[in-house]
């Protein structure tokens, strides 16, 4: 965790708390249907591609690859400790695409950030009882 | 295909702005609501007795119905973002030819810049305190830049091209006394480029100006206009649509859904297509909204805005002419638009009110000459709803 960290916290929702407990534990877990098969992120109590109800919290691979970003030179509060966030829509294997940051070393070049990169998810701890998932480009792919 | 039997049958009466737009820090959020309402009124020759129909989107029906001490029997309060009145040009058409109510009075403003009663939106709760804000999202800007690499990178779009918006917009707001950036003289699309990253690949140039400020329209049935003092602006066309919340749950973050489908009802509701529009107001919160559109309407084949915004032609004394700014082929945003003219925070109100007076007429050293009809666009939040009017002189 960060000390005396000053981002913005998510406050989860009895709906969502299995997710956060999930990033937590180091795990990406999202709701899967039982009846099509589809992942829905971000999560709620029911399939986002069918409507079923039947949705199980499933581990997702945590592997994806970069859809889009933008690189926020605003100040931010919380990212004191690695610069300007990279904001990145990553697109999951499992189909999902989810508003997520990208772990950069150092000040990030956007003509060295590639779309449709390979990225893996990497989980930041900012208080005790939060952690977020971030991801990080897989260098030399998978 | 025939137009909707209700194309061409209400019209807008009355169309002002709040005395000023800017930093107005003596004007609250309900006093700018109340400035635009008397100003629209006396605009159309009406007064607020003759007004059966409260439409607001900032601040609630509730508040206005008691602040200006009426009692409307039609009330809408949709508040799905910028263009969220002009969603309800749409809908004040369906109340009135439904015998609902017979004056409609759409009110807008927004203490934007100095936030005077004004409400943030959103819990940490709620799916965009969880699963946004955390990532160091800040304002607009930053969700707003988030598509945009994906359509660089799809159709090669370059930055330099989607520059020419802001300075093209900066061209028609020189023409404007009430522009905010009036005085400060033209920008190049190099200069867009040189301005401060706000959010990459967005700099200063490429986002709209903050503001306090409000604005009105008066609707009614195009029969009732006959009698009024205004040369009637009439509605042909409408459309609406909202896809999504956040700007992360884009299908396809190259086009705006919700712009598609408005787009194509207000086209079929009005039998036309892009051909047969000769303004535009394509609201520009921020240089890519209006790219998105030229596309996402039919104006510009998908993919190719770039190489057409770069088109640009020269007067025989040198002088730049873009595609949209005065002299081009598709004048566009010609208030100097939410980059140079001002934007309150749900700027879908002004850019209706410079259609409505290109096509009165009214529009002075930036008036473009035969404008028969308009086309006017807006999204709500970011690439999320939409909504789309033609307005015309007959």
């Amino acid at each position: 965790m960060i000390e005396g960290y000053t981002g913005k916290l998510p406050v989860p929702t009895p709906g969502t708390q299995p997710f956060w407990d999930g990033t937590q534990a180091g795990k990406l877990v999202l709701p899967r249907c039982g009846d099509c098969g589809g992942w829905t992120y971000y999560p709620r109590p029911f399939c986002m591609h069918c409507f079923s109800w039947n949705v199980t919290w499933t581990r997702a691979s945590g592997h994806g690859t970069l859809h889009t970003f933008a690189i926020n030179h605003l100040p931010a509060k919380g990212f004191e400790d690695v610069g300007k966030p990279v904001i990145a829509v990553v697109e999951l294997e499992e189909g999902p695409r989810m508003i997520t940051n990208l772990m950069i070393e150092g000040e990030p070049d956007p003509d060295a950030i590639p779309l449709d990169a390979p990225v893996e998810v990497t989980f930041r701890a900012v208080t005790p009882g939060i952690t977020l998932p971030w991801f990080r480009l897989v260098r030399g792919g998978r | 295909m025939a137009r909707h039997p209700h194309s061409g049958k209400v019209a807008i009466v009355g169309a002002a702005h709040t005395d000023q737009i800017g930093k107005l820090p003596g004007h609250s959020r309900l006093m700018l609501h109340a400035e635009a309402a008397r100003n629209a009124l006396a605009d159309a020759g009406l007064t607020l007795k003759d007004v059966d129909g409260i439409f607001s989107a900032v601040a609630t029906p509730n508040e206005i119905s008691e602040y200006l001490n009426v009692t409307p029997r039609y009330v809408d309060g949709t508040s799905v973002g910028g263009c969220s009145y002009i969603l309800m040009v749409q809908h004040a058409v369906a109340a009135i030819m439904g015998g609902y109510c017979d004056v409609a009075l759409i009110l807008h403003g927004e203490s934007g810049r100095s936030w005077i009663d004004m409400e943030s939106q959103g819990t940490p709760q709620g799916p965009g305190g969880q699963f946004e804000d955390p990532f160091g999202t800040v304002g607009a800007a930053s969700t707003y830049a988030l598509p945009v690499l994906r359509h660089f990178h799809d159709y090669g779009t370059t930055k330099y091209q989607m520059s020419h918006i802001p300075a093209a917009t900066r061209e028609w707001a020189l023409l404007n006394p009430m522009a905010m950036m009036r005085s400060k003289g033209p920008i190049t699309p190099q200069d867009v480029m040189a301005s401060r990253p706000v959010c990459y690949p967005l700099n200063l140039l490429d986002c709209c100006l903050v503001c306090d400020g409000g604005g009105a329209l008066v609707v009614t049935s195009a029969e009732r206009a006959k009698d009024l003092r205004q040369r009637p602006v009439y509605v042909h066309g409408t459309g609406e649509a909202t896809a999504h919340r956040s700007v992360g749950m884009m299908r396809d973050f190259t086009t705006s859904d919700s712009t598609v489908i408005s787009g194509q009802q207000a086209f079929a509701f009005a039998d036309m297509q892009p051909s047969d529009i000769d303004h535009l107001m394509l609201y520009d919160a921020f240089s890519p909204t209006p790219m998105y559109f030229l596309e996402d309407l039919g104006f510009v084949p998908k993919g190719e805005v770039g190489p057409w915004l770069e088109d640009t032609s020269k007067t025989p004394d040198g002088k730049i002419i873009y595609r949209t700014g005065p002299g081009g082929d598709l004048p566009m945003n010609t208030n100097g638009g939410g980059l140079s003219f001002g934007h309150s925070g749900r700027y879908g109100m002004f850019a209706m009110l410079e259609a409505v007076f290109q096509l009165r007429g009214t529009a002075g050293a930036r008036q473009v000459d035969n404008v028969n009809t308009s086309l006017v666009h807006g999204p709500g939040r970011q690439f999320a709803a939409a909504a789309t009017l033609i307005l015309g002189r007959d």
